[in-house]
């Protein structure tokens, strides 16, 4: 008898984030739901704080709280599917390594967010910024803070989803956890959309406490994604 | 098994809280700055400071509960985190009492320990709800085992990130360059912090033996076929 054979984890990476991607595209599940939910935001928000245009911390804090708040839609959904069609059952049949399905499921989110971004950011910048210029730095900043949500939402959506009341139980967890993130993502974004064109007090101590995070949590979710799989 | 070396514990307890007390109000000078109300200080700053480890001690149990897949280690990591939320509400309450009288509000928002805290806090708030929506006692217990390491490296992260988007108001106890304490200070604040980590440990211990006693009456009513009153907590682990 030949030892078993192990698919490399590398593969199965990209059938499971292109199982999920490729059945995003199809039933449309989450993202549009997420990008309706943002705009109509920023619409609450342009009659909740009687402004037309916005700079500095208050652009920073509508943007970011949207996009959070946005970013819960799509954690919730993560692996409601797993979930309900067996998905996990596959998972642990299959012979491979499982921190795959959290790289991939991670992978996903991260797509979701960007796509996400790449729709409601503009709208954002054509509702309430005078100009685009901070647009092309504030990229960066989403990116990284991305990477956060992905990893630390991908860890609690997996964990809330086998809950009685797993709507409520993400964003609950969720929220206080990401709370770092969202102080670093604030400031480094409240001086890019500054009146008067972008500015980088203190951009690149932000960008390091961002990394950190992110380098932190997905080792985290490395570590112990395996344990929420047993059984 | 629980109970032995409790009564010692107690009694060593006392001695410490008596003794860190008398040394608060009798040999502890009065600050030269804030007057009386800053001996709150030696309540709170061991408070925050045994809560913090505690949290962190909880995120080991559940390490260790997650290599050995012993339950016992779960029960350890909920009743270090369950005490340490304790402790929590007691730092929150005295924070507030200090900052109302030293800075004359009862919450200061640029006060990165306050803020740092209560986001801690608030997380670990979240971890009832967490293990009371996952029924299985199995996969509740692995669950929060995860909670509580997620939550041990997010303890010293948040307070890296809520010190750097803050102004620096608060009193560092230690490590700066002119503040420091004088030494009969920090005589006084070394007993209380022992105090109040003794009282932790002996909570902790008072909790861990009343859980199992209560699990053995339990075990042994079900041999003797008796009926089980009321269902007990369904959150708390049971412990063997």
């Amino acid at each position: 008898m030949s030892a078993p054979r192990v698919t490399p984890t590398r593969s199965a990476f990209a059938a499971i984030l292109g199982k999920d991607l490729r059945a995003e595209l199809r039933t449309l599940q989450s993202l549009p739901a997420m990008a309706l939910f943002a705009t109509t935001t920023f619409v609450i928000f342009r009659f909740g704080l009687d402004r037309t245009s916005l700079s500095g911390s208050l652009a920073s804090g509508v943007l970011w709280a949207t996009l959070l708040f946005a970013a819960l839609l799509g954690v919730n959904r993560l692996f409601v599917a797993e979930r309900e069609e067996g998905g996990f059952d596959a998972i642990r049949l299959a012979p491979i390594d499982r921190t795959a399905l959290f790289a991939a499921k991670a992978a996903a989110l991260l797509v979701y967010l960007l796509v996400l971004e790449l729709v409601v950011v503009p709208i954002f910048a054509l509702f309430f910024l005078d100009s685009a210029t901070a647009l092309a730095p504030l990229a960066l900043v989403l990116l990284l803070a991305d990477l956060g949500i992905a990893a630390t939402g991908t860890l609690i959506s997996s964990m809330a989803v086998h809950s009685r009341a797993r709507d409520l139980l993400g964003p609950l967890v969720l929220l206080p956890l990401v709370v770092p993130l969202m102080i670093a993502a604030t400031g480094a974004t409240e001086p890019l959309l500054a009146v008067g064109g972008p500015g980088y007090e203190r951009f690149g101590t932000w960008l390091a406490v961002l990394s950190l995070y992110d380098l932190i949590f997905l080792l985290v979710g490395y570590a112990v994604f395996d344990f929420l799989l047993e059984d | 098994m629980y109970g032995k070396g409790l009564r010692p514990l107690s009694i060593a307890t006392v001695v410490a809280i008596a003794a860190a007390l008398s040394l608060v109000f009798f040999y502890a000078p009065l600050d030269a700055d804030q007057g009386f109300i800053q001996k709150i200080f030696y309540l709170h700053v061991p408070l925050a400071i045994t809560a913090l480890v505690g949290f962190i001690v909880g995120g080991v149990f559940a390490v260790l509960h997650l290599r050995s897949g012993n339950r016992r280690w779960d029960a350890y990591s909920y009743v270090s985190i369950h005490m340490s939320v304790i402790f929590g509400v007691a730092v929150l309450i005295t924070g507030a009492i200090w900052a109302k009288a030293s800075w004359g509000h009862w919450w200061v928002w640029d006060e990165p320990t306050l803020v740092s805290f209560l986001i801690v806090f608030l997380m670990y708030a979240t971890y009832y709800p967490f293990r009371y929506a996952i029924e299985d006692p199995e996969r509740q217990a692995r669950y929060a085992s995860v909670f509580a390491v997620t939550a041990g490296a997010f303890v010293p992260l948040n307070f890296m990130a809520v010190r750097m988007a803050e102004s620096l108001v608060h009193p560092r106890t230690f490590g700066t360059a002119n503040g420091g304490l004088p030494g009969s200070m920090m005589l006084t604040f070394l007993v209380c912090l022992a105090a109040i980590a003794l009282l932790w440990v002996t909570l902790v211990k008072l909790e861990l033996t009343a859980k199992s006693a209560s699990g053995q009456l339990k075990r042994l009513r079900r041999a003797l076929d008796a009926p089980t009153p009321g269902a007990g907590s369904r959150i708390a682990p049971e412990v063997s």
